[in-house]
């Protein structure tokens, strides 16, 4: 038990769990503190449309929803960047740029931006938010996406695409 | 309430939730798609803890404020369960948005996140989302447009 535990939780967790689970908390404590203040669940992935709303004609863009919140959300999105940047400049070792191809980045995007607004969230509205709340909608959007990424990620993986 | 109606302490608010929002996801280096792709691949299971660290303090947060709280004092809104309704549209959602995780490894608030990071070929990902965000738009559109003229919706 004793020589047993240690080894499984380090082939789990090879960079251990600290920074996960700290970082977590604090994604959930901007969330909560916006939510108590103002009693808007702030989703991360509404930006997409509502900010396509300062440039499209499209009725689906202009909602109300959208047009009213647009402004915000923008602020919330810049706030998210700068919230990473000072990370980055504090506690962070350095700027960071990834090694993924970038063509995984172009198409993922593209699937991203369809998917998240016709599931009506992401990981941040669905994921954090309507976990949170209890939500059955969102308990089936997030298991669907879950086992579909998993089963995507480890194909491209068993075709040799790296990273 | 639009944003005109809003105050200098909403915005203020929205920044510092915002901020501590992109800290964490800088912290947990969800910002790093390559530490996604791990997960995905069963490679580090790190990213449990964020998730499930978030979603506690949320439903912590949520469940307090409806059961002791009146109205949120910058919007006078209600504390109370928002739930999205169920459809088709959340499966179908959910498997398109689940491909395109899987092959890039960011969703959106992380994409921003990664920026601040330095990680500045994400701009691809952002961009790719705005296109796929705008394609959506436009196809359902198209398809209210021709429900109207009463030909085949599909």
């Amino acid at each position: 038990m004793s020589g047993l535990t240690p080894l499984l939780v380090d082939s789990l967790f090879p960079n251990g769990i600290a920074h996960y689970a700290l970082g977590g908390l604090l994604i959930g404590l901007g969330t909560a503190i916006i939510y108590l203040g103002t009693g808007i669940i702030a989703g991360a992935s509404t930006f997409l449309e509502s900010t396509l709303s300062y440039v499209s004609d499209l009725p689906r863009f202009n909602k109300t929803k959208y047009v009213t919140s647009r402004d915000w959300r923008v602020v919330f999105t810049l706030s998210i960047v700068a919230g990473a940047a000072i990370y980055t400049v504090t506690l962070g070792d350095g700027w960071w740029v990834s090694e993924v191809q970038p063509w995984r980045f172009a198409v993922g995007g593209v699937l991203v931006g369809i998917g998240t607004r016709i599931g009506k969230g992401c990981t941040s509205g669905h994921g954090v938010c309507g976990v949170g709340s209890r939500s059955r909608t969102s308990f089936v959007n997030v298991a669907t996406f879950m086992l579909v990424a998993i089963g995507v990620a480890q194909l491209l993986q068993a075709l040799g695409v790296s990273p | 309430m639009s944003d005109d109606e809003r105050g200098l302490g909403f915005m203020l608010l929205i920044v510092l939730g915002g901020l501590i929002f992109g800290f964490g996801l800088g912290l947990s280096n969800m910002a790093r798609p390559e530490v996604v792709i791990d997960f995905l691949q069963f490679d580090d299971f790190g990213l449990v803890f964020v998730m499930g660290g978030a979603a506690v303090v949320t439903g912590t947060v949520f469940a307090l404020a409806e059961a002791f709280g009146d109205r949120a004092p910058l919007t006078g809104t209600n504390y109370g369960r928002r739930l999205k309704s169920f459809d088709k549209n959340v499966v179908v959602g959910g498997v398109i948005f689940g491909a395109g995780w899987g092959i890039s490894g960011i969703c959106p608030g992380a994409a921003y996140a990664s920026l601040g990071v330095g990680n500045y070929p994400i701009l691809i990902a952002i961009g790719g989302m705005f296109v796929g965000a705008y394609l959506q738009g436009l196809w359902r559109a198209r398809r209210a447009e021709s429900a109207a003229r009463g030909t085949s919706a599909d």
